[in-house]
């Protein structure tokens, strides 16, 4: 009789042992290339700025070097925000038709719809914007259609300019908002949209009162998804771009591998993390998903 | 036809009806056009290696794929540094999805919270703290595959274990139950019921740590020091002139993951009719 | 479209225009891509009535319901509300409204919102008035703040059924609305929705598979099957006088006996039943009537008579005699028997439990008989075992 009252909770025990065991491997290597190097980054934003990777860097607690790099660094970090923003509006727009689409449209080829979305994602990210630069060059099939339809003057160009930088983003990020509007898309039942028609909504009233409403998760998630690592991405911006798109993603690369100037690219990179983080934190509040993190 | 409706109408209600489709199609088209060009750039035969341009056919590209060695070396790094970070990456996300959907300790928002964080941070500023890190450490000489290969495990890891989390999560406790019911002990039940049901979730996180190690740009440069890997290669060559190669590399990869892609979801159907039968 | 002009359609064509209009169905069909899922419709269902649509699943019952909505178009036939053909008018535009198959409540709105949403969306005024009136009709004031997901399954239920009145629709369509609720619950919200139907005095058409509900709550029942409506009548007289051998297996139960015809007699159908000659009143004889024509004699099962053998039973009628009782249920208020005749059909009888009467144990020797207005008379082209146990959902 004690046995079986003493066996459970050490079966328990046993059991979150288990789970510790299982958990630790992952955990240590998030702790030591994760958390560990994020505080290294810190540490780094606050060296003296003089130092140099030969004669090695002093912890002076410079929290100067954030206003050097704000004073210095501010365009390409506004300039990254603001393409980043308007990428991810276009994310939204464009991610949304085809998301709701699939959901609802498709019918039988709903699956395949769904693995063309994730195909494009398998093939080189570089590869795939050199193609780009390809189809908006001076030669290319766009800007001649375009100057063709008088839309665009005979010396206009798309390449190199702001326009080609923020379709590269939006086309590279385009999959990650599709998935997660399609997920809550999918998860809505066509009963509520016809509940809707019903009781008197229009299609586009029926659209802005039931189906949006319910897919705001996918769209909080999409966003996020898109516009964090557009932010981030220099590669489109330098692709695709010329010198006055220049993004904070670049300055920061040059500043530690060219001009080894690791407190100010330190300071840089922990502005942006900061930012972006307050500003997820915001949207997330205003959005009202909080139980999505 | 019905009296009630005209023919424009009828055409108007059809039209209405596969508008928001035919926009599905064209944003689909939209993302498909890169990949067509780099399909059509793999048989093309340049005519100056700085005009990036469609100039005319030839299988040259296909039959010497190595025309350029530093390319192929990129690429079989690539690939070396890609399978090692999914083994470990897969293995150590797996053990930790398990544990976080299996088992109940303290600590599991913190754990949850470690495991979101690296995916909404930016991929500069995880390569800068990466960086930061190594030199901190004083590794700033060694900065090449391993350094690589660390970084790739660590970003991968996060998306192993949300994708092998949502398969397990999904997952019928009853049929554990059931399994144990039937005179399974617990090593054969993992083996028996729970592991071949969460496989393809594995699977597919192995398939997105490959490609998203394989095609990781920005937080490899910051962390390769002299090593290059291929997209590191592509960035070099987009300011000097692109061998047409890339494009054949690029194509092969859409072929594979495509056909991955497709066997899975064809053997999945095929398993759900044998079911339905 | 403007939002005046619409608004002022729905307003004009709701509320005061209801008198007397009542539905209209005529030809009404429907066709997918494999089959006709309804067939060249023709139904009135006239203005203040409670009227259900009753077949088992894939009846075509649900199809009808979502044309009528607007859900669903027609391939052919047309839709009115009294004189206003509304068989191509936009759902959101057509004076009707439904309480869908497991309620389709919007989660995201809490149940004050879910039930002034066709208001709102009509723009009328007074919607926090005539929204607190609705609810405490349907008994949930205190509840107006919760979200849908916080309720109770009868709870949702009103609030689907106030969401959809609350809009004074000149008919109101349910969609099998009790389907997702337990027996007890069910019964009572059968009782609760007959008396919001009485007092709000709307035309209410229900949908369901439940032959017992559909009984118990409507004044009038058409019996669907195949996209047919098979008979249509007050539930008392198609439990009484079923016309087909689908309604008179799957209203109840029945048990039908091949027999032929010999013969009219004034009034009645002579029918030659195995031997025994039975006589069948002339309003429940629904066969061509020429002698040597064979027909299904059915009688339900609570009018069949039970004695022992040779004893006369008090009550004059058709006795056939040679039956063996091969099986004694005993449910309480009544007990049941299978008595398997000369011919070898098994024959189902309910005996009530009045305690006048002795139980019979199986294998004994009894007559059985019935009073020859209680038998009806079927065509034989039909299946005898048509809906037999279609209504087990």
């Amino acid at each position: 009789m004690t046995e079986v009252a003493t066996q459970p909770p050490e079966a328990r025990e046993r059991r979150k042992l288990t789970g510790y065991w299982l958990l630790l491997p992952g955990a240590l290597w998030l702790l030591l290339f994760f958390l560990v190097p994020f505080y290294s980054l810190i540490a780094t934003s606050l060296y003296d700025p003089e130092g140099s990777i030969l004669t090695g860097y002093d912890m002076t607690w410079a929290f100067g070097n954030y206003v050097t790099a704000l004073q210095d660094y501010w365009p390409p970090l506004f300039r990254a925000l603001w393409y980043g923003a308007v990428a991810t509006l276009l994310c939204l727009v464009l991610g949304y038709v085809l998301a709701y689409a699939i959901a609802f449209k498709a019918g039988r080829w709903k699956n395949l719809m769904l693995v063309l979305v994730i195909a494009p994602f398998f093939t080189s990210f570089l590869v795939r914007t050199l193609s780009w630069k390809l189809l908006l060059g001076d030669e290319g099939l766009i800007v001649d259609t375009l100057q063709f339809l008088n839309i665009l003057g005979d010396d206009g160009r798309l390449l190199a300019t702001p326009f080609a930088v923020i379709a590269g983003l939006t086309y590279n990020f385009l999959p990650f908002m599709v998935l997660p509007l399609f997920a809550s898309l999918d998860k809505i039942d066509p009963r509520l949209v016809e509940a809707s028609r019903d009781l008197y909504a229009r299609p586009i009233v029926g659209f802005f009162k039931v189906t949006w409403p319910l897919s705001l998760p996918g769209v909080v998630s999409g966003t996020l998804l898109c516009f964090i690592p557009a932010v981030g991405d220099y590669i489109n911006a330098q692709l695709l771009g010329n010198t006055q798109t220049r993004v904070i993603g670049a300055v920061i690369q040059s500043l530690f591998t060219d001009a080894n100037d690791f407190a100010i690219a330190g300071a840089l990179s922990m502005i942006l993390m900061i930012m972006i983080l307050a500003m997820v934190l915001l949207y997330v509040r205003r959005a009202g998903t909080e139980d999505l993190l | 036809m019905s009296p009630g409706m005209s023919p424009l109408q009828r055409m108007g209600r059809w039209i209405g009806q596969h508008l928001v489709l035919a926009g599905g199609i064209l944003v689909l088209i939209y993302m498909f056009v890169p990949i067509f060009v780099v399909v059509l750039m793999s048989f093309n035969d340049p005519k100056s290696r700085l005009v990036y341009r469609f100039d005319g056919f030839t299988l040259q590209n296909w039959l010497n794929p190595c025309a350029d060695a530093a390319m192929c070396s990129a690429v079989s790094r690539s690939i070396q540094i890609g399978l090692l970070a999914t083994l470990i990456a897969t293995v150590l996300g797996t053990m930790m999805a398990f544990a976080l959907v299996r088992h109940r300790f303290h600590g599991r928002s913190v754990a949850n919270l470690a495991i979101f964080l690296p995916m909404a941070s930016p991929e500069i500023v995880l390569g800068s703290s990466l960086l930061a890190l190594f030199v901190a450490a004083g590794f700033a000489g060694q900065l090449g595959f391993w350094t690589i290969l660390i970084a790739h495990i660590m970003f991968c890891l996060s998306f192993v274990v949300i994708t092998v989390r949502a398969r397990l999560a999904g997952l019928d406790n009853n049929l554990e139950q059931a399994a144990m019911d039937l005179y399974a002990n617990e090593r054969q039940t993992f083996l028996r019921v729970t592991f071949p049901l969460v496989f393809p979730g594995i699977l597919g996180a192995a398939l997105l740590a490959f490609s998203l190690s394989f095609d990781d740009f920005i937080i490899t440069n910051l962390n390769a020091g002299n090593t290059t890997t291929f997209p590191m290669y592509v960035w070099g060559v987009a300011q000097r002139g692109v061998p047409m190669q890339v494009n054949v590399v690029g194509t092969v990869m859409f072929v594979i993951s495509v056909a991955i892609v497709v066997g899975v979801e064809l053997n999945r159907r095929r398993q759900e009719k044998a079911l339905a039968r | 479209m403007s939002q005046v002009a619409e608004s002022a359609e729905t307003d004009g064509s709701t509320g005061a225009g209801s008198a007397g209009s009542g539905l209209h169905l005529r030809n009404l069909r429907k066709e997918f891509a494999a089959f006709t899922a309804v067939h060249d419709l023709d139904l009135d269902v006239p203005s203040g009535s409670f009227f259900a649509l009753l077949g088992p699943s894939g009846c075509g019952k649900t199809t009808t319901l979502r044309m009528v909505a607007g859900l669903e178009t027609p391939t052919s036939g047309s839709i009115a509300l009294g004189e206003r053909d509304i068989t191509w008018e936009k759902p959101y535009r057509r004076p009707v409204n439904t309480v869908f198959q497991n309620y389709a409540l919007f989660p995201h709105l809490d149940i004050y919102e879910n039930v002034a949403f066709g208001l709102r969306r009509r723009k009328r005024k007074d919607v926090e008035r005539e929204v607190d009136a609705m609810l405490e009709l349907v008994e949930l004031t205190s509840q107006a703040r919760k979200k849908p997901a916080q309720l109770s399954g009868g709870q949702q239920q009103r609030v689907a059924l106030a969401r959809a009145i609350i809009n004074r629709p000149e008919v109101l369509l349910l969609d099998e609305p009790l389907g997702a609720l337990d027996l007890k619950l069910r019964r009572s919200m059968q009782i609760e929705i007959k008396r919001i139907q009485t007092e709000v005095g709307l035309t209410f058409v229900h949908v369901t598979h439940d032959q017992e509900e559909a009984m118990t709550m409507a004044d009038t029942v058409a019996v669907m099957n195949a996209g047919h409506i098979e008979q249509m009548g007050a539930p008392a007289e198609l439990y009484e006088n079923p016309q087909t051998t689908f309604v008179a297996n799957f209203l109840g139960q029945s048990n039908l006996i091949e027999g032929t015809v010999r013969g009219r007699d004034g009034e009645d159908v002579k029918v030659d039943m195995q031997g025994t000659v039975v006589t069948i009143p002339g309003q429940r004889a629904h066969v061509a009537g020429n002698a040597g024509d064979l027909g299904w004699v059915g009688i339900r099962p609570e009018k069949v008579l039970i004695a022992e053998e040779g004893q006369v039973i008090d009550a004059p009628g058709n006795s056939i005699p040679g039956g063996v009782v091969t099986d004694v249920s005993f449910v309480g208020v009544s007990t049941q028997y299978l008595v398997r005749m000369p011919w070898g059909q098994e024959l189902t009888v309910f005996e009530q439990n009045t305690g006048r009467r002795r139980l019979f144990a199986k294998g004994e020797r009894v007559d059985v008989s019935w009073r020859p207005e209680y038998a009806f008379l079927l065509d034989h082209t039909q299946d005898r075992a048509a809906g037999r146990d279609e209504d087990a959902d």
